[in-house]
């Protein structure tokens, strides 16, 4: 009981932060308010059980690749965005009935297939699997060539982003 | 004890908000952060059914997940850069050709 509560009171703020993203005018304003999604998000998954990838979250997304948002919208200083929505009013009839649509979709087929989820006794007996141990013994056997995959995109990510964003010299 | 559907509805609105920011925003990089709300919708779900199944594979993939997030961010803002230097403009009205 207390944990749907408390399961609520954060799902409120995740949408209310979520809707604040997209209603902002100002990137820098719709930056923090996805972080406030993102640390919502995190304690989710706390309650999940996923204690590992909980602080991954608050590390990596809130606290690396959110000041990386921050940085540059700061560095190219974006104003605020222009008033093109009312050039583009069609755009939000497009928006409204394809969210709706899909929002409708999702909603019928998460309870067409989880009505009958949670009757698989033989999970209630498995152990705990959020902590670092057991997402440590994955990534080093069975999804170890994913992983290794994973330091090459990264250092693919590094290289194109400085040949990207440097100046080229006349 | 939360049930799993509301895990599963959460993260269906939090994509569906994020899917109408592509379609409304104009600004690059608030399309940018609406496509990383997206993906931690994505990650929800699959939190969920992790937990719930007590299964690590999930979990294995939501830390992938962040790590090829991270190197989109990064390659996705470096390209912001170099069209916001080119244009002068982070509107993608007046980035809807590829040259110059």
């Amino acid at each position: 009981m207390m944990e749907q509560a408390f399961f609520l009171i954060l799902a409120a703020f995740a949408v209310g932060a979520a809707l604040s993203v997209i209603i902002q005018r100002s990137p820098i304003y719709s930056a923090f308010s996805l972080i406030g999604v993102m640390a919502c998000l995190a304690a989710t998954y706390i309650m999940l059980k996923a204690q590992f990838l909980g602080a991954v979250q608050l590390i990596v997304y809130a606290g690396a690749i959110m000041v990386l948002f921050v940085f540059v919208i700061m560095l190219l200083n974006v104003r605020k965005e222009e008033n093109t929505l009312d050039k583009h009013r069609y755009l939000w009839l497009l928006a409204l009935p394809f969210a709706a649509t899909l929002i409708v979709e999702v909603l019928y087929t998460i309870l067409k297939v989880t009505s009958d989820f949670t009757s698989l006794p033989e999970m209630a007996k498995r152990p705990i699997i959020g902590d670092s141990q057991s997402i440590g013994y994955g990534l080093f056997t069975s999804y170890l060539m994913p992983f290794e995959l994973t330091s090459i995109l990264i250092l693919l990510a590094i290289v194109g982003s400085v040949i990207l964003a440097r100046r080229e010299k006349e | 004890m939360v049930p799993l559907s509301w895990y599963l509805a959460l993260s269906a609105v939090l994509f569906t908000i994020g899917a109408v920011g592509v379609f409304v925003k104009r600004n690059v990089i608030s399309i940018f952060m609406c496509i990383e709300l997206m993906l931690n919708a994505v990650n929800l779900t699959l939190i969920a059914f992790s937990s719930f199944y007590k299964e690590a594979s999930g979990q294995l993939f939501v830390f992938i997940v962040m790590t090829v997030a991270a190197a989109e961010a990064g390659v996705g803002l470096a390209l912001v850069i170099a069209v916001f230097r080119n244009r002068e403009s982070l509107n993608t009205d007046d980035t809807n050709l590829l040259k110059l």
